[in-house]
């Protein structure tokens, strides 16, 4: 079981939970699922998020493996210059 | 508008073209005869980026008009080197580091040059003030004072 | 493929040093090609009409007279670039910013364009367009625009992120906050606090190089564009998506970029020079001219912000807060969540709350500027943390080494840090020789820290072994500061050859798969994770054809210092190949040797930096000369130690531009009064001293060498360093950015006034 903490925006999109509870091993398994369980955070979760485990952050990648007890935050993906 | 004829020495060669009268030396350059090294930063005299030695003299080429290379020497970036062999302002901006996006360098190393061709021995505040007019925005000026430093040293014989 | 990137411990041959640039004889003789030094034949001049309003409904727009000047060969409007979006708000946002569809949103927002023969006729041209607008009520400043009575921008923004919803349309389109803890609680706790107002001005990257490009569509529906940008592959999904192009279909070619720093992530005029390309049937250059680069494409944010910080008096803080609003000019983005995010983001906080309010202004569209956001948040949270010094009686550096984050801090925007360099930079700040050098009369001394976040994401490369045994390297992140050096230094590195024998090369769409662009700080970074991954399959390729050479098995065979050698004893006959040897058999080995990487390169780190800054300020004029500068920043490993240095004396410089006297000047009409170098006012040599560097390497553990992306943290620290040692220097605390000669004495008068 991942716990997950929502960056602010996303909030009212999961039923204004701040964190939320999902079994999933992958970043792909906790987007999907996600997903599925709050339909309005599907569009931001396309394009628009970080997964941040444990303090690093990955952007895109599905396949990253989500330890046990990792500490999880979705984040807006951001901007550089 | 019709066009005027400009008879003029660019780099030590002999160059004739037709311009209008309101086309800038930078314009010229750039669009009739294919010498891209000069840049256009801003078209107003303020980036230094067109920098050309005119008759021994560094100035913008985007203030100067095309008609007016009538008769004069003008010096280009594309000049600078000897066939392969590079101005040792050249070589020692690569050595230094610099450059960065490079985009400005042509019209420093036209600057420097000009500086060095009246002042061997330039103070890095007489460096910096006679460079003034070219801005770098990728650098801080830091390693072009430096390189341009280290120049002078070459070419005035002395060790490093 | 996951890429198994674990810190090795190892010493560098490559790695390290210094060599020339692979494009330095090019850039020194003029011979680099940059975004306008490159013609198609047959091609036309393009050239932008613009508002000169700053907010304007658009009645009517009549090109016929423009259309019929002979030479005239297209015109468009909004009307030649249907809306494709999809619903997609942030490219529609793209969309109306290249060409405005029914409203002028500021001053220079661009509402036709023509292609000509040459620029006289274009110019020509663009007097006989009749544009017919309706003035409408603007407002350009960030807090007037948050006002119950300001014009409203855009009746279809209601803002988000606050509870209950909003019944009527405003100009604040989000509202954004992060923290934990209990800031109330925090504040009573404290035995000092400090509240101020801080205020930063619009600033413009600066690059010396205008936006160029050159379009060509072709009746079969291909495209090509040259452009100077930061992401030739991001501009090309833009420019399909807005011209309803197949992405393969459109080659974007980058050429030499003249500095991006954010700017040029973005697309502005491109879509335009392909819109009038595919209208005229003919190749298309459009140039931006200077004025044009400040009025029309993407300055920074102009902020407002309160500060709140409360200490003990042993320095601890026990409570932080801000409140922090940005403009976006005239369609919402991110900058005030990134400010929120960044403000407090040094320190080991327990109670910390931050707010962002987002806000629409009639000003050009935003965009990112080297570590967007940061350097604002930074301005006034540092600002606040020297004011607190002073109040308790700690010495500046010391109340951020008491609250400074470190491997295990929970953020201020959420995740916990692994190791992170801000101990360090501040120690190393603390015991430099800057920091004990004496001040002289009317000068003054000032610190400030800052971080930037890195990013990794989709990278290619493409490494393939001549037959000479030399090496070509392609990469998909634009060079913007020399990372084609760098990259070849880590090709050397891991292969094992001299870093003369490898040529790194920038390819185009076509040619290399997608990468993400170069903004983030993560051009030598991903970059650098894809070439090494690169490299270690071209690495097995060789051992396996060593093998052949040697008629055993791959398995005995390993890579070191450039050749494959043969395991044990048995092989004592063998000598050991080199690249150029098993490359001169690949003919007969099974064809070219090639490595290649199409990866995610995450774990990106983040890079802290401690700047330290002498002013002196004149009493009469309130001019501010730097006397002295220091930047000390963690790059986790410096690949090449003068391009890392030059990040951070550039980044510096920059930062002291925006901090004494760079701004946009509006007049009451709202229009853009200094849209030029002379009056827009950058450092120019004579404005500063040597800057000195100290490269701190605290490995990035996601790294295989420890390389943290560096080139956006050097900007953060600056406003806060310089606006605290003026502040120093003057006895009076400077509140808004830039500190130009005006502001200072105003702020001296008021305070002799008492």
């Amino acid at each position: 079981m991942v716990e997950v903490t929502l960056w602010a925006g996303l909030v009212p999109l999961a039923d204004d939970q701040k964190t939320v509870t999902v079994e999933a091993e992958t970043i792909r398994e906790l987007l999907r699922k996600l997903g599925e369980r709050y339909p309005a955070l599907s569009g931001p979760i396309k394009d628009q998020v970080a997964v941040v485990i444990d303090g690093v952050v990955y952007r895109n990648d599905w396949s990253q493996r989500i330890p046990e007890g990792a500490e999880v935050f979705l984040m807006r993906r951001l901007a550089g210059g | 508008m019709s066009s005027i004829a400009v008879s003029t020495t660019i780099n030590g060669d002999d160059v004739e073209y037709l311009c209008q009268a309101d086309e800038t030396l930078l314009d010229v350059l750039r669009n009739r005869l294919g010498l891209m090294g000069s840049k256009e930063g801003c078209g107003t005299g303020d980036c230094g980026a067109c920098s050309t030695i005119i008759d021994g003299r560094v100035v913008c080429s985007c203030l100067v008009l095309g008609a007016e290379a009538q008769g004069r020497t003008i010096e280009t970036i594309e000049g600078m080197a000897n066939g392969a062999a590079l101005h040792p302002l050249q070589t020692n901006f690569i050595e230094h580091a610099a450059l960065q996006c490079g985009v400005c360098t042509p019209g420093f190393l036209m600057a420097a040059k000009a500086l060095l061709d009246v002042n061997p021995d330039p103070t890095e505040e007489e460096i910096r003030f006679w460079l003034a007019g070219n801005l770098c925005r990728c650098t801080g000026y830091d390693k072009i004072v430096r390189a341009v430093q280290a120049a002078a040293v070459e070419m005035r014989g002395e060790q490093a | 493929m996951s890429f198994d990137a674990g810190y090795q411990s190892h010493k560098f041959k490559s790695v390290g040093t210094r060599p020339l640039r692979p494009d330095g004889v090019d850039k020194v003789t003029g011979r680099a090609r940059y975004g306008a030094d490159f013609n198609m034949p047959g091609q036309l001049v393009a050239r932008v009409l613009r508002s000169p309003h700053a907010h304007a409904r658009i009645v009517r727009i009549d090109t016929a007279k423009a259309e019929a000047l002979k030479g005239v060969k297209a015109v468009v409007t909004a009307a030649d670039l249907p809306d494709l979006t999809n619903g997609d708000g942030a490219l529609f946002a793209i969309l109306d910013n290249c060409m405005a569809r029914t409203k002028a949103m500021y001053d220079g927002h661009a509402v036709a364009a023509v292609a000509a023969i040459d620029e006289n006729v274009a110019k020509a041209a663009l007097k006989l367009i009749e544009v017919e607008y309706e003035l409408l009520p603007h407002v350009v400043d960030v807090d007037a625009a948050m006002q119950a009575d300001a014009p409203v921008l855009n009746d279809t923004i209601f803002t988000t992120g606050v509870d209950p919803k909003p019944e009527t349309p405003s100009n604040i389109a989000n509202r954004s906050e992060f923290g934990h803890g209990d800031v109330d609680a925090g504040f009573a706790a404290a035995d000092f606090i400090v509240e101020r107002s801080y205020k930063t001005e619009q600033t413009h990257q600066g690059y010396i190089e205008p936006h160029a490009c050159v379009a060509n569509c072709n009746s079969d529906g291909s495209a090509d564009l040259w452009v100077c940008t930061q992401g030739h592959f991001v501009y090309r999904q833009n420019c399909a998506d807005l011209l309803g192009l197949e992405v393969s279909k459109l080659r974007v070619t980058s050429s030499e970029i003249g500095g991006g720093f954010g700017g040029k992530t973005h697309v502005w005029t491109e879509p335009v020079a392909l819109a009038l390309s595919r209208k005229a049937g003919r190749p298309v250059k459009l140039v931006m001219s200077r004025e044009e680069v400040f009025r029309a494409s993407g300055p920074t944010s102009a902020t407002s912000i309160d500060v709140k910080i409360g200490a003990r008096k042993d320095g601890k803080i026990t409570g932080a807060m801000a409140t922090l609003r940005y403009t976006s000019g005239p369609y919402p983005d991110m900058w005030a969540e990134l400010g929120a995010m960044t403000s407090f983001a040094c320190y080991d906080l327990e109670n910390v709350k931050t707010v962002g309010f987002e806000v629409v202004v009639n000003r050009p569209k935003v965009a990112a500027y080297r570590a967007p956001s940061a350097p604002m948040a930074a301005f006034a949270v540092e600002s606040a943390m020297d004011e607190l010094a002073h109040k308790i009686g700690v010495n500046a550096v010391d109340l951020r080494v008491m609250n400074a984050a470190s491997e295990g801090t929970k953020s201020s925007y959420g995740p916990v840090y692994g190791p992170i360099g801000i101990g360090p930079t501040l120690e190393a700040a603390q015991s430099h020789p800057h920091m004990s050098a004496p001040l002289g009369k009317n000068q003054g001394r000032g610190m400030a820290c800052g971080f930037w976040f890195n990013f990794g994401g989709q990278t290619c490369s493409d490494l393939n072994v001549n037959a000479d045994g030399t090496v070509g390297l392609a990469v998909g992140t634009v060079d913007v500061g020399g990372s084609r050096a760098s990259l070849s230094l880590i090709a050397a590195e891991e292969l094992g050859i001299d870093y003369q024998d490898i040529k790194a090369v920038i390819a185009d769409t076509a040619t290399l798969g997608y990468n993400d662009m170069t903004d983030g700080s993560r051009g030598t970074f991903s970059s650098s994770m894809a070439t090494i991954s690169a490299a270690r399959n071209a690495i097995d390729v060789m051992r396996a054809r060593a093998a052949l050479m040697w008629d055993i098995p791959v398995d005995d065979i390993y890579w070191e210092e450039g050749h494959a050698k043969a395991a044990g004893s048995k092989y004592g006959n063998l000598s050991p190949l080199s690249v150029k040897e098993i490359a001169a058999e690949s003919g007969n080995t099974g064809g070219p040797i090639a490595g290649h990487s199409e990866m995610i390169a995450d774990g990106a780190g983040v890079s802290f930096g401690t700047h330290i800054c002498d002013v002196e300020v004149d009493p009469e004029t309130g001019s501010t000369r730097i006397v002295r500068y220091t930047v000390i920043q963690d790059a986790g490993k410096a690949v090449h130690p003068s391009y890392v240095e030059g990040q951070y004396q550039g980044g510096a410089a920059q930062g002291i531009g925006w901090a004494l006297n760079e701004e946009y000047v509006y007049g009451d009409d709202g229009r853009l009064q200094n849209p030029g170098f002379l009056d827009y006012r950058i450092p120019v040599c004579s404005d500063l001293p040597m800057i000195d560097t100290q490269i701190l390497e605290i490995p990035n553990p996601n790294h295989p060498y420890g390389v943290r992306g560096v080139g956006e943290t050097p900007i953060v620290p600056p406003l806060a360093a310089i606006a605290n040692a003026v502040s120093n220097a003057v006895g009076v605390r400077m509140s808004h950015i830039p500190m130009s000669p005006p502001r200072i004495l105003a702020a001296l008068n008021d305070a002799a006034k008492g």
